[in-house]
């Protein structure tokens, strides 16, 4: 019965939220569309913050399908590379302080994005939760779904098949 | 954005290089949903473009392969082509470049509803 002592709350708190926040501030677009990710353990919800520039349809009014896609494709990399990441966070290999002060992991990059428009985006804010489906050495599958007012109706969802960073491992071994 | 030619089932947009629109600050590379918002942008163009669209349009399904990474500082252009049109649906392609006229950063295929009007 030797378990560790669990670290105490604010510790891993002020750890993820450091790392989450080092990662979201590193793209300049996510600032651009004033997306933000709320935090519950290791899931990720993204949040587009209404703006009047996001509206395409100015009748209707509705959202842009562009910034629609954006925000999905955004929410499903930043829920990919979160989960990438996860275990090298906690187990310290990763350090939030160098990550805010710029050396960061390489990202996943975008193979194709598949986009399905159900309805018709509000004039308010939206949230999307993206699920790896699978991640493997080189290429991971993630679904991805949008909605607003109720989250059994979503207004869009995606599929994306991403390419994973190569060699870090190789790269990380060279740098011990 | 620019729109910088359209007509007859076809548009060209153009959007020059913005720190504001980076997805990876390590290289400068433009994000893919920059790209994506570009896309369905001058697809949606072709299709309000094409003489037998009544009026206005909305995106059914929008699909993008990225193939490089966009060339930091230089301006995408998307150039979208209608080529089929039906009472209800409309199906559009595209395709877009950088400075780099013969590797494409990527392609788009996409359906958009026809309606009416607005």
């Amino acid at each position: 019965m030797n378990r560790p002592r669990p670290e105490p709350m604010q510790v891993v708190k002020q750890r993820r939220d450091a790392a989450l926040t080092a990662l979201v501030d590193s793209v300049p677009y996510i600032r651009f569309l004033n997306i933000s990710f709320d935090r519950r353990g290791d899931e990720l919800t993204g949040q587009m913050n209404f703006n009047e520039k996001l509206i395409g349809n100015p009748y209707l009014p509705a959202l842009h399908g562009g910034t629609t896609a954006a925000f999905l494709e955004m929410t499903a990399m930043m829920a990919l590379n979160w989960q990438h990441l996860w275990a090298k966070i906690e187990a310290g290999e990763l350090d939030p302080a160098d990550m805010a002060a710029g050396k960061l992991p390489r990202q996943p990059k975008t193979i194709d994005f598949t986009v399905d428009y159900l309805r018709s985006g509000l004039p308010r804010d939206a949230y999307a939760r993206a699920v790896v489906a699978r991640s493997g050495r080189r290429f991971a599958s993630v679904r991805v779904e949008a909605w607003q007012d109720n989250k059994d109706r979503p207004f869009a969802q995606a599929v994306g098949h991403f390419l994973m960073p190569q060699g870090e491992d190789k790269r990380d071994a060279k740098q011990t | 954005m620019k729109l910088t030619n359209i007509g007859g089932g076809t548009a060209e947009i153009s959007m020059p290089y913005d720190t504001k629109l980076i997805g990876d600050p390590n290289t400068g590379v433009i994000h893919g949903g920059a790209v994506s918002a570009l896309m369905d942008t001058c697809c949606g163009a072709a299709v309000m473009s094409h003489p037998e669209a009544p009026g206005g349009t909305a995106t059914i399904d929008l699909r993008i392969e990225y193939m490089r990474a966009a060339t930091p500082g230089q301006a995408i252009t998307t150039k979208a082509t209608c080529h089929h049109i039906s009472r209800n649906v409309a199906f559009v392609r595209a395709v877009a470049m950088d400075d780099d006229q013969d590797r494409p950063v990527a392609t788009a295929t996409a359906a958009f509803s026809v309606e009416a009007s607005f």
